[in-house]
């Protein structure tokens, strides 16, 4: 892949920039010309919160070519606090400790990469938030 | 609007075609088609295909296959709709004739999923899912089925017993149809215990991908006896959509595409879902049949696995479903799949279903839908 195409996407992949609605507040991601609830074009750029919880989830086991040699990763779908929703792998934890409605917070991670001499991915994932971690 | 008829069809075996082209397959299929109508001629052709430009780097497949049969200078289209594309191109072509711009058309629906190996399939398969925040973390679309069918686990509190359950049904219909994939029956306790390919759904939840061809030819009712004794009838098509990413839905467990689709199609023909005498919904995976028959209002939210196993969606139930296999055990040929669905309506309200021949058979409904219902029509068909 191209590298304009990684630079332009550094807000979103790597500070979850969303966008909010001046007209109705509702809040958005990725960012877009038009409110998908409301259908204004008044939007204001928006830091996304760094805390959610998981609304369901999948550990791929069988997974496309370009991410074989990571399995089993588990991805889900966040529900952050505010109620985007998005979908991000999750990560630093065991896959058997995973629950819906687990809390978690966003860390900025190494997705994959295009081979030896292609471009490395990073993006947020989401791990267990550590403060409701149970300390053992 | 006319009132349009079909006046033709064929379809071939979902399977490994490996001896034969895409445009093979296609032409084998449509000129047979075309044999059944008495070989009119054809004012148009609408393909349904999803992939062969990532299988054979083939684009403008519409002039491909035209010519394949032939035709040299007849207006043809592709209709590309990740693997509701069969339906999408049935809807262009009746719109076609219904408006009146063309009379006698040709849609065509074929699929060559043996060209490439299984992870290659998988990331072409996953093309119909978004691609930037979805597909990009790794997401596969067995993979965003699974986070679908987990939360509809979670919520209604139902185990993955259920799920089993639709595919053994799958297969107990598949068994009697002669252009299945897979037409054999399974025992729940082996589709209990596949391999994982997304937690929690396992190789059984997801329908088996194959090369596939099928074909219908259209034209208005008025003349549909002029090429054949046994029309039957398109008696409404609706198409929808939905948002292509998971995360911008406001619920997971409903494909809202389907509900309006079927509105459109059902208030068209003038009939209600209650009228309707069999169906083939889109089981991609069994958690879409599931929600299939749920957004079409046939079964209660949550209830569907209980009325699988009551036996509601059987041959001898009162809302029989996927006769032929649907796309769990007949085969899921991608683009090819909503046209492999007329094709089977075709016949049962013919009466030429076989084993698996459904009775009363008066009105039939069929379902096709893109991805994770980002794109659905539905189609009512009614016998003359």
């Amino acid at each position: 892949m191209r590298l304009p195409k990684v630079w332009r996407e550094i807000p979103r992949r790597y500070r979850l920039e969303g966008a909010v609605c001046k007209n109705c507040k509702f809040c958005f991601f990725p960012p877009r010309p038009v409110c998908p609830n409301c259908g204004s074009r008044d939007l204001d750029s928006q830091k996304l919160p760094q805390k959610g919880k998981v609304l369901s989830y999948t550990v791929v086991r069988k997974s496309p070519d370009d991410f074989k040699s990571y399995v089993p990763y588990p991805v889900a779908l966040v529900e952050l606090s505010g109620g985007v929703k998005i979908i991000c792998q999750l990560t630093d934890c065991d896959v058997d400790e995973i629950s819906i409605g687990m809390p978690v917070e966003a860390v900025l991670r190494k997705v994959k990469e295009d081979g030896e001499d292609g471009v490395v991915y990073y993006s947020i994932k989401f791990r267990p938030l550590l403060s409701a971690k149970k300390v053992s | 609007m006319r009132r349009v008829a079909i006046c033709g069809f064929s379809m071939c075996k979902v399977g490994n075609h490996y001896q034969k082209s895409l445009s093979e397959l296609f032409a084998e299929v449509a000129l047979d088609a075309l044999e059944s109508a008495g070989n009119p001629d054809i004012d148009a052709i609408y393909v349904g295909n999803m992939s062969a430009s990532e299988h054979t780097f083939q684009k403008n497949l519409g002039v491909l296959l035209s010519n394949s049969i032939g035709l040299n200078s007849t207006p043809c289209k592709l209709v590309e709709c990740a693997d509701g594309s069969g339906g999408a191109a049935l809807y262009e072509g009746y719109n076609s004739v219904a408006s009146g711009l063309y009379d006698v058309v040709i849609v065509g629906g074929v699929e060559k999923m043996s060209e490439v190996l299984q992870g290659e399939n998988r990331k072409i398969r996953s093309m119909t899912i978004e691609q930037e925040y979805e597909a990009f973390h790794g997401l596969s679309i067995d993979g965003e089925f699974a986070i679908i069918m987990r939360y509809y686990m979670h919520y209604y509190d139902v185990p993955k017993r259920q799920f089993a359950l639709f595919a053994v049904q799958m297969h107990k219909h598949a068994a009697g149809n002669r252009y299945a994939k897979l037409p054999y029956e399974i025992s729940l306790e082996a589709a209990l215990n596949m391999q994982t390919i997304a937690d929690p759904l396992t190789l059984f939840d997801m329908a088996p991908t194959g090369d596939g061809s099928a074909a219908v030819v259209l034209c208005p009712l008025e003349r549909a006896r002029e090429f054949t004794d046994t029309p039957v009838e398109i008696a409404g098509a609706g198409q929808a959509s939905d948002t292509l990413a998971l995360y911008d839905r406001k619920n997971i467990l409903t494909f809202k595409a389907t509900s309006k689709a079927a509105e459109i199609a059902l208030k068209t023909s003038k009939l209600k879902i209650s009228d309707v005498d069999l169906f083939e919904v889109h089981d991609s995976y069994t958690i879409s049949g599931f929600l299939a028959l749920e957004d079409l209002g046939v079964i209660e939210r949550g209830k569907v696995g209980q009325a699988v196993e009551e036996g509601l969606i059987d041959l001898d139930g009162p809302a029989p479903t996927n006769l032929s296999g649907g796309l769990k055990a007949r085969g899921h040929p991608g683009g090819a799949t909503g046209v492999y669905q007329a094709v089977e309506a075709t016949l049962q309200l013919r009466g030429e279903a076989g084993k698996n021949q459904a009775d009363p058979a008066e009105v039939a409904l069929i379902q096709n839908a893109a991805g994770i219902g980002s794109l659905v029509t539905v189609h009512v068909f009614k016998r003359i």
